[in-house]
């Protein structure tokens, strides 16, 4: 369900614009926040503050690439496997990353720490190889920076766990 | 050799302020637009010689030009920042370098064109510059510098056709990024059916200038017949990737040996002139000019005028898949030519690359350069792909059949 502050959110950008339909793909990127995913109630909630049907929004929310239909782990690591990190590395950046994962693209860790998404340029080519995690990106990646990054991410969930 | 675009911007990355922009003559081409009025703007940028940055190279003051006259509704301008092309990440540099040249462009072109409101659509991955470009339309807003002007940021939910300016407008409106068809053009019939003008980031950063220092002296920054200087930049295995500002028809050798030539070890074999979407062209064709009609007559398009490296030990038909693979799947499934042709040529090239090609992959790979040309498709995606294809079955033509007679590919 959407909160208060996200309908705020929502009707901030929809104020922007002659058409409330303008808000839409943001609409669905927060209701997609709570849990980082977009469900078929976050969908309809939507829909319904910005105005459109829920078919309408489908249409939308399975057309952009950073709107997920379908469950992700608490961090998606988007890999370039565009032609200026490719040439940089080849397959085995994104060997490495599945390797480090244990998954295969588009898939989720057992413990739903990660999901391992392909991407198209990062728009980070001077940088190559690169990733982004989180919206964060990092460049220049070689196997050790790519494995203490990964690493430290899974140090800091479980220390997390631990504490609790 | 003057640098406008990049002079102001520091070592360390952190974005020009407002009051250091300001100290360096900043906005003071702005001053000069508002006094001078739209019809002196136009005619300075037609003089100037300004050609869109985006890839096209379209002239702007051309584009402006075929708004239709003021009818007192609304007429909007748009920002593409939603910079996706592969091996391209100039508009990134310019953002979060100098944000504020990039709003004083928009302003100038608000006056050039009548818009009272305009969007800047950013592609959400570069979220470094959506945090400059917010706190400098702030400080912009704060200080009345953007006054009769409404600018608001978009961010994009993400895909490449986004970039396409008719896509662009169907993403703002809240719908598919699907192209739309041409004519009508957005400056006729844009955002919610009235005037548009869709500007790439590094085309708008050049207004200041140009009203600042005039149209003549912006012409003489340029060694080729348009004007100014260009970002241009080189990734791929160069000692040093990275962008540099250079007068507009710098050489492509000028610009790897500002990458300080290839890698250890490696030769220069081809080249993508600017971005995925240009014809290869070979290492020795690197004496051509960098801009739009020198790269054009030797067969290819000086795009986003970064180049990516294609060095011996690289796989051209391995560079291919990468390639067509980002494009197969950026296609927005509209038109069949794309949506199934884009696939066909990936798989034929990843069963070439697997060893499992046959000779007929090769014959297909050249029926689908053919068969995806200009004009049988809807939008230019597909046409883009092939750029890049037809040009290297033409180059590398031994790679792709020694794939078939190895089974397999001798690079790995």
């Amino acid at each position: 369900m959407l909160s208060d502050e996200d309908k705020r959110r929502i009707e901030s950008e929809a104020g922007r614009y002659p058409s409330r339909r303008a808000a839409l793909s943001e609409a669905l990127l927060i209701a997609q926040e709570s849990r980082g995913w977009l469900s078929d109630e976050g969908l309809a909630d939507a829909a319904r503050e910005v105005g459109v049907s829920e078919a309408s929004a489908e249409s939308v929310a399975t057309f952009y690439e950073l709107v997920y239909r379908r469950p992700v782990g608490a961090h998606v690591v988007l890999v370039c496997d565009s032609v200026s990190c490719w040439i940089r590395s080849g397959e085995s950046l994104v060997e490495a990353l599945e390797a480090q994962l244990g998954v295969e693209l588009g898939g989720t860790t057992s413990d739903g720490l990660f999901t391992l998404l392909p991407a198209g340029c990062l728009g980070l080519c001077e940088q190559a190889p690169a990733i982004m995690i989180d919206g964060e990106a990092y460049g220049d990646l070689t196997p050790e920076r790519l494995r203490a990054l990964i690493d430290g991410i899974r140090g800091r969930a479980h220390g997390d766990a631990a504490q609790r | 050799m003057a640098t406008p675009l990049n002079a102001r911007m520091t070592a360390d990355g952190i974005a020009v302020s407002l009051r250091d922009y300001r100290a360096a003559g900043g906005y003071l081409g702005l001053g000069s637009a508002r006094e001078t009025g739209a019809a002196a703007v136009n005619e300075a940028v037609k003089k100037a010689g300004l050609r869109g940055r985006g890839g096209a190279g379209f002239p702007t003051a051309m584009k402006w030009a075929a708004l239709p006259p003021d009818d007192g509704g609304p007429r909007y301008l748009v920002v593409n920042a939603d910079e996706k092309e592969p091996g391209t990440m100039k508009d990134r540099y310019l953002m979060e370098g100098d944000p504020h040249q990039l709003l004083e462009g928009i302003a100038i072109a608000a006056i050039a064109t009548g818009a009272r409101k305009a969007y800047i659509y950013l592609r959400r991955e570069y979220g470094r510059c959506a945090r400059e470009l917010e706190k400098a339309i702030d400080e912009a807003v704060a200080a009345g510098l953007l006054e009769g002007l409404e600018l608001h940021l978009h961010q994009s939910a993400g895909r490449y056709l986004c970039g396409e300016e008719t896509g662009l407008l169907n993403a703002i409106e809240g719908k598919r990024a699907a192209p739309r068809n041409k004519p009508p053009f957005p400056q006729v019939s844009g955002l919610w059916g009235r005037p548009t003008v869709v500007n790439n980031v590094e085309t708008l950063c050049n207004l200041p200038h140009i009203m600042r220092e005039g149209a003549d002296w912006y012409k003489s920054l340029s060694s080729s017949s348009d004007g100014g200087t260009k970002i241009y930049g080189a990734s791929g295995w160069v000692a040093r990737p990275g962008l540099w500002e250079l007068p507009l028809g710098a050489t492509a050798a000028e610009i790897l040996d500002r990458a300080g030539g290839m890698s250890a070890g490696r030769s220069l074999r081809a080249f993508l002139p600017g971005g995925a979407s240009t014809d290869f062209l070979p290492a020795s064709k690197l004496d051509v000019k960098m801009d739009f009609d020198s790269v054009a007559a030797s067969g290819s398009r000086l795009g986003t005028g970064t180049m990516i490296a294609l060095d011996d030990r690289t796989c051209p038909v391995g560079m291919l898949l990468s390639l067509e693979r980002f494009f197969a799947r950026e296609s927005c499934g509209w038109c069949t030519p794309c949506r199934e042709g884009l696939p066909w040529v990936s798989r034929c090239l990843e069963a070439l690359e697997s060893g499992e090609g046959e000779m007929g992959d090769i014959e297909a790979l050249e029926d689908h350069a053919r068969d995806l040309a200009p004009g049988r498709t809807f939008c230019a995606l597909a046409p883009g792909a092939m750029e890049p294809l037809a040009s290297a079955l033409k180059l590398f033509r031994e790679d792709f059949v020694d794939h078939v007679t190895r089974k397999g590919c001798r690079y790995k």
